[in-house]
């Protein structure tokens, strides 16, 4: 665990700016609530989920992507791309499965995801403005993608919400110790 | 009757130029990004009026190259001949750009021998110029041909090992790379040509699905001193780039007189020694299709 830890921050260390700040004592969490709408469709396949943090002048973060990860030969990652803006920000320069973002995809319902600050994919955030992006990309279906700016620090109590309208539900981001 | 066959063939070989302005040479293929570690392509290739409909000519696959992304000899799979179209696949095992390129090179022209005009024989060399012209030809004149019709496409990250420049024809150099293009954002390529950068050449784009829309929507550009153009891509789709130098097709008369010469710069082709000045003149072309995404 604490190897991976390490190569994830080096392989990302461009986005944590603040080399040398410690993780505070009581370590703050990026609490990631997604919405995956039940579709009435004839065919239906779970779709593809990436979760990454963007800050003007740094490189992207992929923190969690839902996809087809244990197919035999890793046939699963064959439609990574179709989750395209993800795909161009950070997925194509990861080599898949990822230790710590990678998992498997996710039925409908609201589904919830935490990020410890100083930790596995999120490490160590510099001060300033960042975006969380979800995007789904759905087989035989389409693509959307949601934006969720905030601040690092946050301020306490702060919740951001964001819903797409086809292929994302309701998106919130709250901040907790 | 065999003389008069002879110049049919002659003025038909003429005529190609002129005839191939209204078609097009292309390649498709069915993804230029791809994900994964072992994915593959299937690419279309035909000569058509429009793009990207076969219904006209099968391309030839028989010169096709592939360059894998670190530089290696990879090959084309499952080629097959169409009365439109021909297809093949590429197979794609290593993480960065491939190129598919279909390139040829050669030398036409001409020489007076006992009073009689011949043309120098199609399919003509550079190397073996000297053992086609008859020993006491006079009036020799020749100009060098050079066409590049290549696609690329990535798996995973782009890389650009593969845009090592051969000197020859024209040929494009990325500024922006051509597999990450996105609808809405401008993307620079610098051309060219015979290895120097092709100030002023005109280089034309055209979207694809030209069947179900009335304007062409052809963007024309012309390359700055640098030989770079920029074009900002109005919609996501496939397009395909061209840009010819010669045989009276876009982009004006070759040679001499043609883009690049301009004198000042200090980047038009040096004059070449065995292509004297009078027709025919040194033809290049260059074609790509490129895939852009939507944002």
């Amino acid at each position: 665990m604490q190897i991976s830890h390490r190569l994830l921050l080096t392989g990302t260390a461009a986005l944590g700016v603040a080399g040398t700040a410690a993780a505070p004592a009581t370590a703050q969490t990026l609490n990631v609530s997604v919405n995956i709408p039940r579709l009435s469709v004839a065919e239906y396949h779970r779709p593809y989920v990436a979760i990454w943090v963007e800050k003007e002048g740094a490189a992207p973060r992929s923190l969690a992507v839902w996809y087809d990860y244990d197919k035999a030969k890793g046939e699963g990652t064959k439609w990574l791309r179709d989750v395209r803006q993800w795909w161009r920000a950070s997925g194509r320069a990861l080599t898949f499965p990822v230790d710590g973002v990678s998992g498997a995809t996710r039925a409908p319902g609201d589904q919830k995801i935490a990020f410890t600050a100083g930790k596995g994919p999120l490490g160590t955030l510099a001060p300033g403005n960042y975006t969380l992006l979800v995007e789904a990309a759905r087989e035989v279906g389409g693509r959307e993608v949601v934006r969720l700016p905030f601040s690092w620090p946050p301020k306490p109590g702060a919740t951001v919400r964001a819903a797409g309208s086809s292929e994302l539900g309701a998106v919130a981001l709250s901040f907790g110790k | 009757m065999k003389a008069r066959f002879l110049i049919a063939g002659a003025l038909a070989a003429l005529s190609l130029a002129t005839t191939a302005q209204a078609h097009r040479q292309w390649m498709l293929p069915s993804s230029t990004t791809l994900s994964g570690n072992d994915s593959w392509v299937t690419v279309d290739a035909a000569i058509s009026n429009d793009v990207f409909y076969f219904e006209h000519f099968p391309m030839g696959t028989e010169n096709v190259v592939v360059t894998e992304p670190d530089g290696a000899a990879g090959k084309i799979e499952n080629a097959a001949k169409g009365r439109y179209r021909s297809t093949f696949d590429v197979h794609l095992t290593k993480p960065g750009t491939y190129r598919i390129a279909n390139v040829s090179t050669g030398v036409m022209g001409s020489y007076t021998l006992n009073g009689k005009q011949e043309r120098l024989p199609r399919g003509t060399t550079k190397d073996k110029l000297a053992s086609v012209i008859p020993a006491g030809a006079t009036n020799v004149q020749t100009a060098e041909m050079a066409s590049r019709n290549e696609i690329f496409v990535t798996l995973g990250a782009p890389s650009t090992t593969i845009f090592k420049p051969t000197g020859v024809g024209i040929e494009l150099v990325p500024v922006t790379h051509p597999n990450d293009l996105v609808s809405g954002e401008a993307a620079t390529f610098q051309f060219l040509l015979d290895g120097k950068p092709a100030a002023g050449l005109k280089i034309t784009v055209i979207p694809g699905g030209i069947r179900y829309r009335d304007a062409l929507g052809q963007i024309d550009l012309t390359a700055d001193k640098d030989g770079k153009a920029t074009i900002t891509w109005p919609q996501p789709g496939m397009y395909w780039l061209n840009a010819t130098l010669g045989g009276g097709r876009e982009g004006g008369p070759g040679g001499e007189g043609g883009p690049g010469a301009k004198a000042g710069e200090g980047t038009p082709p040096a004059p070449r020694p065995q292509a004297p000045a009078g027709p025919p003149q040194r033809r290049a072309s260059y074609i790509t299709t490129l895939e852009v995404l939507a944002p």
